[in-house]
Order: structure tokens, then C-alpha cells, then sequence
């Protein structure tokens, strides 16, 4: 079943158009996460699902129910939000049960939830505390538990992490995933970052301008970005996209970057099928850092692609090398293993990983292959 | 740029000085000036008020006579009820008041400016216009009652101006409309400043509007809240210019208050002393309003760092 269900949804203020006919289906049980960068619509996206704005046009389907002209309180939803919105005046036992005293929950029901939600979050002795004497991690738990203990159809976490320092932002987002994996919520999580997109999501919209530009797995986002934006949106650092020129041999197709100069790069693909009517015109290639890798690296083409290459610049940032190279005169950035500190200026060897490669129309800007 | 220009290596550290006079003079000459006015005053009306002076100030060593004197006096008592009735009676009426023209703006409605003005505006006139405006309206054969009458409900009564239990609500009432437009505006710069996502978060709890404000917003107010009471006891106690254009302590003397007792001992009846002694009494009330409220602020910036 559709845990929820997004059709021809936009929404405008005034003259500016925030959405533009969004469509998503969310199977019960996934964790989707809403990532784009600050004024792509995902929050005001999040809102209109809780029901806290109003679509211009469109539905919302929550549990095959369409929640147009349902208020919040009654769609069977939870919220985190980035600033985790603790009720201040509250201790964290009673932020957790205002819900339930809104909806006029039995006390005793009350305390059952409260006392299972305290253990699963490990907040039992913060229950008598109020919202200013946690630490910010302790006030995320607090947030969750006030969502979890509602046990909705509808998990839904705005930018929940943003607030928190690196170290435990990353504990936090294993905490999340580990809680989504034991009770198997179905969540939908607005990020503006990737890596949490990445690491957290069963499946990701990708969104930019209002428009859902790609909404796949993971592994499918980050392997075939289905445009331009997404293959330099997602991972860091992102895509190398360079202009190339799509030629044909008779063992198949070949990618030229710079072509014409004397350092031209001339990459062989192998089964781009979808490449063919391209052969002849110009494309955009895009080859992820980790598939640009130092001479000596075995990425199991057959043959294996070396290619030398100008070094520009060097950033060694412990676990690998990023460099700064140029392929056919375009700048790209390759990861390679730490201890090869290639000398800027000069040229090194570098494997080339072409199985991996990524071909873009220049005009639509779409995947091609 | 301060900073920029003092770290210039080999720049005498005198031009500072120089360069920084203006500042000094705009700030420290008036601070020091008018601290020293009040400072000596002060001190001066204490001295004063151990003395026997009368018209004129004289020395001498009464102890507390001059205090007994007032404590005692019918006028004095007479004063401090009134003051305690006014006090609370206007400080609790011009909150709620506040609170609600607050909240009744804060619903988005339109023409919120205009309004936020009209209600602010009171506040821009002057206490002696405050005065005198309502002691017309008050008036029985020219204000409200009058209007009334002539509109045709013959037995209509709005006399409590030259009523003796009633004047002192007459206060309450000019010291309201004066005021509450303040306490308005400190409400709704507060309700204004909630978190949006508090309220958000609420929403999704299932809070109706009134659980909202009850259990969610207002609470996050109660620091404005008591910054509100305290400017409005610390006007209550030192008030004067209302009660003098609006009923001059009468009729009689039912609505009398401190600061006009300090008036009357000192340029009515020539009890120089006496008037003193009232004053700093006066300032006694004050302190015991004051001193525990920068106690709470000190508390909370505290707080507020180690947080």
C-alpha cells in the first residue's frame, strides 16, 4: 500500500511558482528522503504534507486517504523539525504527552507509551528535565520520542540534523537509520545534504527548481543520475561533467574530451547501446572522482585506461589524495589512495575507471547513457 | 576599525585619546552629570528628611520624627491604600488588556498597522492632556453621563469622578487607556518572536487555539510579562500628573496618592521635612519592586551565558 501518495501538486506564492507538479508514490516502510538546495521547495513540500500549508493544486494521499482539507492534528502524521520545537515551558514528559492530553488519551495509556518510547530512546532519566537543561542531541531524542510515541502512518523529519555539530550529526543519522530499521516507520526526511540522503534513504527525490528531478534508490541516483543537475548535485566532491565529442570506430563507441588538441583523452565505452544516436555530436561525460584514480590502480577494464595527465593541484585529505588534474584541457577532480602525492605542475599517470562513465545530452541535459 | 587603527605599529598611543574625545565627552560628561544630580539629590532629600526643616531648609537632628509624623498622618494611609488598590487594579487590568489587544492582532487581520498605532498612541500624549481629557469625560454634567442623558435614558449614572469610593477607578481607567497600548506592543513583538515550528509542532499535537496559547505561547512570555509589571509598578508608585489633572486627589482626599502627599507636604504646607520624608519613603516602594527584578535579571543573563 502507498503510505502516500503526491499528485500534480503545486503550489504558488503570488507570481513565484514554488512546485510545479509534483508526483510521488512512498510505499509503506521506506525512509525517502527529500534533498535539493535551500529554495527548492523541499520544505515547503514537507508542509503541505503535514497539512501546515495549502497545495495551489493538486492531492496528498496519507494511507490512501486524500488529506487536502484534513487538518494536521487528524492525517496520522508526526514531525521533527530542525529546530526540534520543544515546548519550552514543558519537561520532556509532558512534551512527549501533549499529543496524547490533545487528544484526550486515557492517563494510564499515556504512561504506557511515554515509558516505551523513554526506553527505546534511552531518555528515561530526562523525563523530569525541561527542554533548556539538554545538550542538543538529548532535545533531538526528545523530538523523536514526541513523534514516535504518536506511532503515526507518517514519519516526517525537516532538516532534523542541521543544528547538531559533525560528530553527532553522524551518530545521530546511524540512530535514525538503526530506529527506522527496527520499527520500520515509513519516513520522509528533508535534507539539504547528501551524504544524508546517501546513507539514510531507501529512496531519494532529488529536487531542484520545484521539480522532482530524479526519484530512484541510492545506488541508482548515484550511478545513472538522471541529469546534469543530480550528477553534480549528489556526492562529494561531485561528478567531474566535461563538454566531449561522441565518435565511432568499428569496436564501438568512443568518447573524445578536448578533442582536436594535442592532449585530446579518447575513452572507449563499452555497452552504451542508448549512446548510438549520439555517435557524431557533441555530449557531456561525467566520471565520478573515485573512477579517476592513480597510474597504478587496476579498475578491471580490459584493457586498462591510463592516461597522463597535467596535475594542477593536490588535497590530501587523509583517508585519500584529491586531485586536480586536467583531462583534454577540462578540470576534473580524481580520488586516489593516500600515499601518491602527485608534484602540481607536472604530469602523472592516472587509471581511468570507463566502465562507470556517464554521457549527458548537452542540450536537455538528461542521462543518455 | 578601532582595532585596525590602535594596532598601527608606531602610532602614538595619545592620538587615540584625541581621536576617541567626541566619545568621551557625548557619553561620559551627560552620564556623569546626571548621575551626580541624582546621586546628590537623592542624598540631599534623605538629609533633608532627618531635619526639622520647614520652609526653608534647615540642619539639625530630628531622627524619625519627620517619618512617624507621615506615617501616621490619615493622608499618608489614605495614599498607600489607594496606591495599593491603583497599583494592583491597573498593573493587572493594562497586562490583560495588553495581552489581548496582543493577541486579537496577532490573528493577520487586516489594517494591523493602523490599529498598532491607535492603540500605541495613547502613549505619545502626555499624562497632565491624559488627565484632563478624562476628567471631561468623567465629568457627570459634561462627559459620558451627559451624552447618555441627553440620547435620552434619563436615569443614567456615571458619577464615580466625584464619587469618593468610586474615583480612584476613574484613575485605574485613564491610567489604562494611557498604558495598555505599551504592554500591547511588548506582547506582540513577544507572540511574534515564538518559534514558528513551536507553533508548527503544536498544530500537529492537535493544540486548538486556545491549549495554543495557554499551554505553547504564552508561556514563552512570562519574561516580557514581568518586564511589563515592573515598568508599570515602578509608573503606578511614582505616578502624580494623572492623578493632579484627573481629580487632584479628591474628592477630598479619596484618591490620593504618595507622589501628591510628597507635593502637598513640600509646596502646599511648607513641611519641607516631612515631604522629604514621604519622598524617600517613596523611593523605599520603588526599591522593593526594583532591587528583586534586576536581582531576577542578573539570574537570567546568567543562565543565559552558562546555557
Amino acid at each position: 500500500m502507498a503510505a502516500l501518495s503526491i499528485r500534480a501538486l503545486s503550489k504558488r506564492y503570488a507570481n513565484l511558482e514554488v512546485l510545479k507538479g509534483i508526483d510521488l508514490d512512498i510505499e509503506s516502510g521506506e525512509f525517502t528522503v527529500l534533498v535539493g538546495p535551500s529554495g527548492c521547495g523541499k520544505s515547503t513540500l514537507l508542509n503541505i504534507i503535514a497539512g501546515l500549508d495549502l497545495p495551489s493544486s493538486g492531492t496528498v494521499e496519507i494511507g490512501g486517504r486524500v488529506v487536502n482539507d484534513i487538518p494536521p492534528k487528524d492525517r496520522d502524521i508526526a514531525m521533527v523539525f530542525q529546530s526540534y520545537a520543544l515546548y519550552p515551558s514543558m519537561t520532556v514528559r509532558q512534551n512527549i504527552t501533549f499529543g496524547m492530553e490533545c487528544r484526550h488519551v486515557a492517563k494510564a495509556e499515556q504512561e504506557k507509551a511515554l515509558a516505551n518510547v523513554a526506553r527505546l530512546l534511552q531518555i528515561e532519566p530526562l523525563l523530569g528535565r525541561k527542554p533548556s537543561q539538554l545538550s542538543g542531541g538529548q532535545r533531538q531524542r526528545v523530538a523523536m520520542g514526541r513523534a514516535l510515541v504518536r506511532d503515526p502512518l507518517l514519519f516526517l523529519f525537516d532538516e532534523p540534523l542541521s543544528n547538531l555539530d559533525a560528530k553527532l550529526r553522524v551518530e545521530m543519522r546511524m540512530e535514525i537509520k538503526r530506529l527506522h530499521q527496527r520499527i520500520g516507520a515509513t519516513i520522509v526526511y528533508v535534507t539539504h545534504d547528501q551524504i544524508e540522503a546517501m546513507t539514510m534513504a531507501t529512496r531519494i527525490a532529488v529536487m531542484h527548481r520545484g521539480v522532482v528531478q530524479q526519484f530512484a534508490d541510492p545506488d541508482t541516483v548515484y550511478r545513472y543520475p538522471a541529469n546534469l543537475f543530480v550528477a553534480r548535485f549528489m556526492g562529494s566532491p561531485p561528478m567531474n561533467t566535461m563538454p566531449a565529442r561522441l565518435e565511432a570506430d568499428a569496436s564501438g563507441p568512443v568518447v573524445v574530451i578536448g578533442a582536436g588538441r594535442p592532449d585530446e583523452v579518447r575513452l572507449r565505452l563499452g555497452q552504451y547501446d542508448a549512446a548510438a544516436p549520439f555517435v557524431g555530436r557533441d555530449v557531456v561525460v561525467g566520471i565520478r572522482p573515485e573512477c579517476i584514480a592513480e597510474g597504478s590502480r587496476v579498475f578491471s577494464a580490459d584493457p586498462p585506461v591510463v592516461v597522463n595527465a597535467p596535475v594542477e593541484m593536490v588535497e590530501p585529505t587523509g583517508a585519500e589524495t584529491i586531485v586536480l588534474l586536467r583531462l583534454g584541457g577540462e578540470p576534473a577532480l580524481a580520488r586516489i589512495t593516500p600515499d601518491i602525492r602527485p608534484t602540481p605542475g607536472a604530469a602523472a599517470p592516472f587509471a581511468l575507471d570507463t566502465r562507470r562513465i556517464c554521457l549527458f545530452d548537452p542540450e536537455t541535459e538528461r542521462l543518455i547513457a | 576599525m578601532t582595532i585596525a587603527v590602535s594596532t598601527t605599529p608606531g602610532r602614538p598611543a595619545a592620538s587615540d585619546w584625541v581621536r576617541r574625545l567626541p566619545e568621551y565627552l557625548t557619553i561620559w560628561v551627560p552620564l556623569l552629570m546626571s548621575a551626580a544630580h541624582l546621586i546628590a539629590f537623592t542624598l540631599w532629600t534623605i538629609w533633608i528628611s532627618f531635619t526639622p526643616s520647614t520652609l526653608v531648609p534647615v540642619s539639625g537632628w530630628v531622627g524619625l520624627r519627620n517619618y512617624s509624623a507621615v506615617a501616621a498622618s490619615r493622608n499618608w494611609q489614605i495614599a498607600l491604600d489607594n496606591l495599593l488598590l491603583f497599583g494592583s487594579a491597573f498593573v493587572l487590568l493594562s497586562l490583560a488588556s495588553g495581552l489581548i489587544l496582543a493577541i486579537l492582532l496577532d490573528q493577520r487581520i487586516r489594517g494591523e498597522n493602523l490599529l498598532r498605532s491607535i492603540f500605541l498612541y495613547p502613549l505619545a500624549v502626555s499624562f497632565v492632556v491624559t488627565g484632563t481629557v478624562w476628567s471631561w469625560l468623567l465629568n457627570p454634567g459634561l462627559g459620558i453621563q451627559k451624552l447618555v442623558r441627553d440620547l435620552g435614558w434619563i436615569s443614567f449614572r456615571f458619577d464615580w469622578l466625584i464619587d469618593r469610593d468610586m474615583a480612584i477607578w476613574t484613575i485605574v481607567i485613564a491610567a489604562i487607556w494611557q498604558s495598555s497600548g505599551f504592554a500591547m506592543a511588548l506582547f506582540l513583538a513577544g507572540l511574534r518572536s515564538v518559534d514558528a515550528d513551536l507553533i508548527k509542532a503544536a498544530q500537529i499535537d492537535g493544540a486548538g487555539p486556545i491549549r495554543m496559547y495557554r499551554r505553547v505561547i504564552l508561556p514563552t512570555l512570562w519574561p516580557i510579562t514581568i518586564t511589563v509589571i515592573v515598568i508599570q509598578l515602578q509608573f503606578a508608585i511614582s505616578t502624580f500628573d494623572l492623578v493632579r489633572a484627573l481629580t487632584n486627589g479628591g474628592p477630598g482626599i479619596a484618591t490620593q496618592l504618595p507622589a501628591l502627599v510628597v507635593y502637598d507636604l513640600m509646596f502646599q504646607r511648607s513641611l519641607l521635612g516631612r515631604g522629604a520624608a514621604a519622598a524617600v519613603l517613596m523611593l523605599l516602594i520603588l526599591l522593593a519592586v526594583l532591587l528583586p527584578y534586576a536581582a531576577w535579571r542578573y539570574v537570567q543573563r546568567r543562565r543565559a551565558i552558562h546555557a
